[in-house]
């Protein structure tokens, strides 16, 4: 589904990530762990198509195709999303009113007419039941005003409105206190299907009690260091980064 | 932004561009008394409408051109200017006597006369050029007493009226272009609401301009009589011209004891090209009379076209516990200029006035908010809330705001608040990874910045606003 070969990338001229390769399935879940500052968000950012940064080298290809050929937007449209480690506010614009222009916009892409107007409700509904997500934060201003895990909820809402094949979820654990992960963590697995992957970043062992993997990556300056089964997260846990970056130097 | 992101976004077109061809009756260009007095027989006007223009047209000689900080005009040749275009056909009874070529016009434009009659039940006076080719509904208005009709039809029918208000609220010394027009204007709307009625209907005119190097001197009048309400729509959108056009129109409206105005406008003028080239210089002169006790008036405008836009539709709150509302979004892009705003003028006690004004920049343009706030020695109780906005698409833009206040009572209260924001970089890409190409995301944004002030339009013309918002910014993210 997601072949990601020696990629290379920059910011400012920066190069951050450093020949990563990483290989997703269909049906997998992939957890990605690692250092603050090691490039686990440039990741998201590089395959969702930020403009900030720069690919220097490498390649993405997603279901075939070659990412590097299109438009965020487009990435999108055929089914990848990032569930944002800080998502961003957009006052003026009521989730309502974004969450049917996302949806419509991907079903134009897929060549279908714009969604009625009760189908539209009925699935947010249904949404806000499997996240638990209150009444009083759809019809805000997008993520504005909202709490830190208000805002990481409302992300695993979103992606549970557009079912995208392939969920990247930057630090979605982050923020949220015990009774949420617990949800989200439950809406995600909801989400699963044989068809569709996720990739989760996260620091801690805990969500991945929840959402359990099938790999986990450390990665480290720019590169995956280390791969291994859920067990590596445990022992991660227990032991911090050190041993591996020694491996590394080695 | 990133310039290559503002640079693609600002590549779009006009989209309204495009031209009819109907015949039309030109006076020779150049000014004078002779053409003043061509003007007045061509409209078989009587005398004393004669000599309100000559008196108007002596003292415009006596004038300059006003001089701003922050706007720059390129010297205007009045003598190189028609003042008088009329369309050759006598004005049409019914929607089957409209130009065909007209109709088509209004249906490129996406307001058909017929959808908006049977969707809205609007009453439209549609002026091409400078005189009204349709007037509906108007006789249903006329078994209600309400008089809505061509500034010319009123001049002949009603003169008493005419008489009565014209030039009481905009004198023709008020200023440069407000003398102009009292001198040549062509036509216009008038508007009467007898006491204690309530127009059922928005009465709407919609504004263009299509004749060569012709001027556009449109004139108002809405009298509101005692305990009644009316809300009027001004709307326009021009087509494509290579010449600078001016258009300097003056509207002036009088609110009764416990009279209730309500005036919107979407201004869709040409804005010129990429280049800034073309386009219509719009110097408005817009002012409403609260003269009686409780009396309402709101002025709402979305401001999108136009090269250069002078424009401040102003209050003068004379009536105790008068009230009055400024709401207003103006767009500019490319090399457009605007310095736009509102005058409050409190006179009478207990009165109240707010101005919300969102102020939109994206290209090169510069977006000027002026306003001034001006409560008189016997103005007890004033109050007045300003609150203006300024967003910038990308940073070659300016914003700028000249909030003047000149407060004679102490017991007034004054406030100001004033804000600048862009549109960041990480809410676009946000929009875009949910599948929301940049346009879209920058008419979101937008959309969603200018609700408060699109929100107080009436509901047909707020989704022609937002359409209007998106299209004068289209490729021109942020
Ligand atoms: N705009 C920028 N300019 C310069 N350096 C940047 C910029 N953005 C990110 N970086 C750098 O890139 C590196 C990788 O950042 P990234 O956000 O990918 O880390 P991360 O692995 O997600 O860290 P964390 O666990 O803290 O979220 C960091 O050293 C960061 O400072
Ligand atoms: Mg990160």
């Amino acid at each position: 589904m997601l072949e990601i070969k020696n990629l290379h990338a920059s910011i400012n001229g920066k190069e951050i990530l450093k020949g990563l390769s990483l290989s997703v399935k269909p049906g997998e879940i992939h957890a990605i762990m690692g250092p603050n500052g090691s490039g686990k968000s440039t990741l998201s950012s590089v395959i969702t198509g930020n403009p900030a940064f720069e690919v220097t080298q490498g390649s993405i290809i997603f279901e075939g195709k070659d990412l590097q050929e299109m438009a965020p937007e487009k990435r999108a449209n055929e089914g990848i999303f990032l569930s944002f480690q800080y998502p961003v506010e957009i006052p003026g614009v009521s989730m309502v009113n974004f969450m049917r222009t996302a949806i419509n916009e991907q079903r134009k892409y897929r060549e279908l007419p714009p969604i009625s107007a009760t189908d539209f409700l009925r699935i947010m509904r249904e949404k806000k039941a499997l996240v638990e997500m209150d009444n009083k934060l759809t019809n805000r201003s997008v993520n504005e005003g909202f709490s830190g895990g208000e805002k990481k909820r409302n992300e695993i809402f979103q992606m549970a409105m557009l079912e995208p094949k392939l969920a990247i979820l930057d630090e979605t654990d982050s923020g949220l206190d015990i009774d949420a992960l617990r949800i989200v963590a439950h809406g995600v697995n909801k989400l699963k299907s044989p068809e569709n992957a996720t990739i989760v970043i996260t620091h801690y062992q805990r969500l991945l009690e929840y959402i359990i993997p099938d790999y986990v990556h450390v990665l480290h300056d720019g590169r995956i260091v280390k791969s291994g089964g859920k067990e590596l997260a445990l022992e991660l846990e227990a032991r911090g980064y050190d041993w591996i970056k020694q491996e590394v130097a080695v | 932004m990133s310039d290559t992101i503002i640079h693609e976004v600002t590549q779009s077109e006009y989209k309204y561009g495009f031209t009819t061809d109907i015949e039309t009756d030109v006076i020779p260009i150049g000014l004078s008394e002779e053409v003043v007095r061509m003007i007045s027989a061509k409209k078989n006007e009587p005398e004393w409408m004669l000599e309100f223009r000559l008196k108007a047209y002596r003292h415009w000689l006596t004038m300059k051109m006003p001089e701003w900080a922050h706007l720059k005009i390129p010297e205007i040749d009045y003598q190189s200017i028609s003042y008088f275009a009329a369309p050759r056909k006598n004005a049409p009874q019914s929607l089957d006597e409209v130009d065909p070529e007209l109709l088509a016009t209004f249906n490129k434009l996406g307001i058909p006369l017929e959808e908006q009659k049977a969707l809205s039940g609007i009453a439209v006076d549609a002026v091409m050029d400078s005189v009204s080719v349709k007037t509906t509904f108007k006789e249903t208005l006329y078994e209600m007493g309400i008089i809505f009709c061509s500034f010319s039809e009123a001049v002949e029918h009603h003169p008493d009226l005419v008489k009565k208000y014209m030039g009481t609220v905009v004198p023709h010394t008020d200023n440069f272009f407000a003398a102009l027009n009292s001198a040549v204007f062509s036509d216009g709307s008038f508007v009467y609401i007898p006491k204690g009625v309530r127009c059922p209907m928005e009465l709407s005119t919609y504004f263009r301009i299509n004749a060569v190097n012709t001027g556009q001197f449109e004139r108002t009048l809405i009298v509101a009589d005692e305990d009644s309400y009316v809300s009027y729509l001004e709307g326009c959108t021009a087509p494509q011209r290579d010449e600078n056009q001016l258009h300097a129109a003056i509207v002036e409206i009088v609110a009764m004891k416990n009279a209730d105005v309500k005036y919107s406008t979407v201004q869709n003028w040409y804005p010129g090209d990429k280049e800034g080239k073309g386009g219509i210089y719009n110097f408005v002169t817009k002012r409403g009379i609260c003269k009686g006790e409780n009396s309402h008036i709101s002025w709402t405008q979305v401001e999108t076209g136009s090269a250069i836009t002078w424009k401040y539709p102003s209050c003068i709150l004379q009536g105790d516990n008068s009230s009055a509302e400024f709401y207003s979004v103006a767009v500019t892009n490319h090399h457009q200029q605007a310095d736009t705003g509102t005058k409050m003028i409190h006179l009478g006690k207990n009165t109240s006035s707010h101005i919300l004004s969102k102020g939109i920049s994206a290209g090169v343009s510069q977006n000027s908010y002026r306003g001034l706030v001006r409560v008189g020695a016997n103005a007890e109780n004033a109050r007045n809330f300003s609150q203006c906005d300024s967003l910038l698409l990308g940073d070659k833009c300016g914003a700028h705001t000249f909030p003047y206040m000149e407060v004679n009572n102490e017991s007034a209260i004054v406030e100001h608040e004033a804000t600048t924001s862009k549109i960041s970089e990480d809410q676009i890409f946000y929009c875009n990874q949910r599948g929301i190409s940049t346009e879209d995301a920058v008419g979101l944004i937008v959309n969603g910045y200018a609700k408060e002030v699109v929100d107080k339009l009436p509901m047909e013309f707020a989704v022609e606003a937002q359409k209007l918002l998106q299209i004068t910014l289209e490729g021109s993210v942020g």
